[in-house]
């Protein structure tokens, strides 16, 4: 007996007796979702789920197959972006062949169709199963990602001065990001210094070192001054015993001291004044 | 080959490059340069590389050299307008072109030139 006649037979069985069979699926379903999924929600889902299952099967369909994994792909991603497991999906496909088996013991003898059919709904809950790893890393790479974004601003301190706080470890993905986002700043708003703040920076080791090295000589190639600050005392001490040589590039322990050095050496001066005098003469003091 | 004009203005000698460099056109410009430092007695370079978008380690190295070259007449040389891209293709070649001023824009430049002498 071939596979596809006794695939065909067991489609015109499924079409016969679809209303029972997608019943009893949709409750084992909702039954696994424990309360996730309303049943007429779950009903409609699987009720077209399952009018494909049977066109594949009945093998007159050329289409049918490709809808069919086109349906439980979008079917398995949408339940990875809303946080079912993978054996809930999987668990999910495989409750039509016990549902469908409940009917099949009463009838006829049905077996090599009913293997027939087996074979393909396995095939089926492992698509399930393979969707769903792929959706999962989609959704890590898109967080990888947003987070790189979110977690390199670089911001304008005060007029010619701009400042990249860097939270974090530095690798090399994430230096590039920051060079190309600092001197896209820096040629945008014409600012002459930069500081760098390294107090979210975890460790420093020789790499991120290397790397915040490089970031301050590409910000000098187009002539700006960079000044690296928060360098809290544990990773003073250990730049000391790695003997790492920040050279003439100046280190402040606070971004409010690189501010103020920043601002003395771009030649400007903030002057503290009483409340009275800011009265008398209101007018602006602040960046321009 | 293509020529890169040298403008005086001042006590300034000013270079715009605005073509594709090719290697033999920096080497051209440098002697230039050298000839025209001595004919004007300049007391500073500005070289403007707005334009330039691609550089490899023989121009960066050359633009280093013309900075050496302007210091023995007692001229200052700034690098002025480097792209973003270029600045992390030359840190990445690990060219600081130390002896080299660099400045963010040709107005900077100048007043870098004059603040020095």
């Amino acid at each position: 007996m071939d596979v596809d006649s006794s695939q065909a037979r067991m489609a015109a069985y499924m079409h016969d007796h679809q209303d029972k069979v997608v019943g009893r699926w949709s409750e084992l379903v909702v039954a696994g979702l424990r309360g996730r999924s309303s049943v007429a929600e779950v009903r409609r889902e699987l009720e077209d789920l399952y009018t494909l299952v049977v066109r594949a099967m009945s093998g007159t369909d050329e289409q049918a197959a490709g809808e069919l994994t086109a349906v439980l792909t979008e079917l398995s991603r949408s339940r990875a972006r809303n946080g079912f497991t993978p054996r809930e999906t999987a668990l999910g496909m495989f409750a039509l062949k016990d549902a469908l088996y409940e009917q099949v013991a009463d009838a006829a003898d049905l077996t090599p169709e009913y293997l027939a059919f087996s074979r393909m709904v396995d095939d089926l809950g492992l698509l399930t199963f393979e969707t769903y790893a792929a959706a999962r890393e989609q959704i890590i790479a898109d967080q990888a990602a947003a987070m790189l974004e979110l977690s390199t601003p670089v911001i304008r301190l005060w007029e010619g001065v701009i400042a990249v706080p860097l939270v974090g470890t530095l690798d090399s993905a994430r230096t590039q990001l920051v060079m190309e986002k600092l001197l896209e700043t820096l040629v945008a708003t014409g600012a002459g210094h930069a500081v760098l703040d390294i107090t979210g920076v975890p460790t420093v080791d020789t790499e991120v070192a290397q790397h915040l090295l490089k970031t301050v000589s590409a910000a000098r190639l187009l002539g700006a001054e960079c000044i690296i600050s928060g360098i809290r005392p544990q990773v003073a001490h250990t730049i000391v015993s790695l003997g790492i040589e920040f050279g003439d590039i100046a280190t402040k322990a606070t971004l409010a001291d690189a501010l103020a050095h920043a601002l003395n050496r771009s030649g400007q001066r903030i002057e503290k004044q009483s409340i009275g005098q800011q009265r008398m003469e209101p007018q602006k003091r602040g960046p321009a | 080959m293509e020529r890169v004009p040298i403008l005086k203005i001042g006590t300034t000698l000013f270079v715009s490059i605005q073509i594709d460099l090719q290697d033999e056109s920096v080497v051209r410009l440098q002697e230039d340069l050298a000839d025209e430092l001595v004919a004007t007695g300049a007391r500073g370079v500005i070289i403007d590389i707005t334009a330039v978008e691609i550089v490899d380690s023989f121009i960066g190295r050359m633009l280093a050299m013309i900075g050496s070259i302007s210091r023995l007449f007692d001229a200052e040389t700034v690098l002025v307008g480097m792209r973003p891209p270029v600045a992390i293709t030359l840190t990445e070649l690990g060219l600081s072109l130390r002896g080299v001023r660099t400045a963010l824009n040709a107005e900077k430049g100048l007043e870098l030139l004059n603040g020095s002498a």
